[in-house]
């Protein structure tokens, strides 16, 4: 029983760095209509910027964190404005291998930065970890973080979508960019910050992945970006609380298939379930599916 | 008050709307009639800056308006209701109101809701409802209150009568008019006719992308050819 209770709250960690990863594209793809596959990439750079700033600057792991998170927004600022704006009227074909291309740009030139040999991730939390039952149930400080970060994110991403003007008007972008125009909001400035608080989720997931799993190389964003993205389309894509539970339940079927089935399959289990998930219900979990009236 | 010269504006190679020049003054309301596919809405996107024409020239307050985004172009006074209404379906009938005051201040936007509600009470009753779920003249109103919201000086309705029953219609067609007495200069682009020229001070007809006739709503309302294409003899 405390074994599964161990595994379960490691499943909602692992799960909550998706869920992290998840919202960033589900925000991109609910405004700019695209699939950022680009997005796991910049996971990457934020944690070898984390990493460097703290091992190289010995500067303490919050600065770490911050410089991680100025960094990689300027980073999708700056691509989306060199990639993906040019191709605003293009096919989404197009724009989605042009996003396949930045994400292999950027995992090459990291391997040519950084070299291809793994980088120890320091554990910026110390080992501490509270012990209950004579140490057979065990929750780490960096999970207890992991989890406060993601809910606190969600929590902040709704009330920016549901209250502030920024928001609402990236909503109006999502459904309808011409008319959002005739209401003066200007659709490229809005896409943009998408893309900016898509990528600062982004460094915020690099750093809580690898303190989780220290060993960092160039493409260390690949296979969580794949997942998150998963997620996203498991909670239905667009939907920011879709994409916290799409994060959470993968994150806890991952563990749960690798702890009791096989290590080796979990992986393809995940991706069975979400087969499954979308032959039932095509629109994922929490998937907006109005019925409109003409 | 709003100057259009000699447009063109294509889609591709198609050439939809050919050397088109027109005006409307500053307390008119001037409708351009025309059938299906003729350039009507094109004229309006343009305008609105949403298409760009190849020539020409549009002016509006005496400012050109070549090389304004779309988005900067509300703000001088320039609020289209484009056809189809184009209402954010998923936002509440409020968050779309406060959407149409997206380039005014924030502490100005409750009083303009209020004036909207006061205009639509059907929308108050409805403020917290998502907007798909309104009917199509709840919907049109919407579209209108939003556009509203930016108070403009030049309004641009594209079709609002489209898909509407015939009492609805009526009604819409009474709120335009109480806008226009308000003060609110308006330009209507209409399939309907024969109601568009009934409330127009002037009106252009448009055939494949070109101006083919202009004159008074009344004259066009007489015109033999104008019963024989447009009002069913």
């Amino acid at each position: 029983m405390l074994t599964f209770l161990n595994h379960f709250i490691n499943g909602i960690s692992l799960g909550s760095i998706y869920a992290i990863i998840a919202l960033g594209y589900t925000m991109v793809y609910g405004i700019a209509k695209m699939l950022n596959f680009a997005h796991g990439d910049v996971i990457m750079v934020g944690a070898y910027v984390c990493f460097f700033a703290v091992s190289a600057f010995n500067l303490p792991p919050v600065l770490g964190l911050l410089a991680a998170i100025v960094l990689c927004t300027l980073l999708g600022i700056i691509i989306e404005r060199l990639a993906y704006k040019p191709l605003r009227q293009a096919t989404s074909l197009a724009v989605l291998i042009t996003a396949i291309g930045v994400s292999y740009f950027l995992q090459n030139a990291a391997q040519l930065l950084w070299t291809s040999n793994p980088k120890i991730f320091p554990d910026f939390f110390g080992g501490i970890a509270i012990k209950m039952f004579d140490g057979q149930l065990i929750i780490t400080l960096g999970t207890l973080v992991t989890i406060a970060a993601c809910i606190i994110i969600m929590i902040a991403l709704t009330v920016f979508t549901g209250q502030t003007k920024m928001g609402k008007a990236m909503r109006a972008c999502s459904e309808d960019k011409g008319a959002a125009q005739l209401m003066g909001i200007n659709v490229n400035a809005t896409i943009s910050t998408t893309f900016a608080i898509g990528s600062a989720l982004a460094a915020v997931a690099g750093v809580l992945l690898c303190s989780a799993y220290p060993s960092l190389v160039p493409t260390t964003g690949s296979m969580p970006g794949i997942k998150a993205f998963t997620a996203a389309v498991f909670g239905g894509i667009g939907s920011i609380p879709g994409a916290l539970l799409g994060g959470i339940l993968l994150g806890v079927i991952e563990i749960f298939a690798g702890a009791y089935i096989s290590t080796q399959l979990s992986n393809a289990i995940v991706f069975l379930v979400l087969i499954i998930v979308l032959l039932v219900k095509p629109t994922g979990l929490l998937g907006k599916q109005i019925r409109e009236k003409v | 008050m709003l100057k259009v010269e000699d447009i063109n504006v294509y889609y591709g190679s198609i050439h939809a709307i050919k050397g088109v020049s027109f005006e409307v003054h500053q307390g008119e309301i001037v409708t351009l009639i025309g059938a299906n596919g003729a350039g009507k809405s094109t004229i309006l996107h343009t305008v609105s800056g949403l298409l760009h024409s190849k020539t020409g020239s549009i002016s509006f307050l005496d400012q050109d308006l070549a090389g304004i985004p779309a988005h900067k172009i509300v703000s001088k006074g320039m609020a289209h209701v484009p056809e189809g209404r184009r209402v954010f379906l998923q936002m509440t009938v409020e968050e779309n109101l406060e959407m149409g005051a997206f380039t005014r201040p924030g502490g100005e936007v409750s009083a303009s809701i209020a004036d909207v509600y006061e205009r639509f009470p059907r929308l108050k009753e409805r403020r917290k409802q998502i907007a798909g779920t309104l009917s199509g003249g709840e919907q049109q109103m919407l579209a209108m209150g939003r556009a509203l919201m930016s108070k403009p000086k030049l309004l641009m309705l594209d079709e609002p009568s489209m898909g509407l029953s015939p009492i609805l219609v009526q009604q819409i067609f009474d709120i335009i008019q109480e806008l226009h007495k308000a003060g609110t200069t308006i330009l209507l682009v209409e399939q309907n006719a024969q109601m568009a020229l009934s409330v127009a001070d002037r009106a252009y007809v448009l055939e494949s992308g070109k101006i083919v006739l202009s004159g008074t709503g009344a004259e066009l309302a007489e015109s033999d050819e104008i019963k024989k294409a447009y009002l069913g003899g």
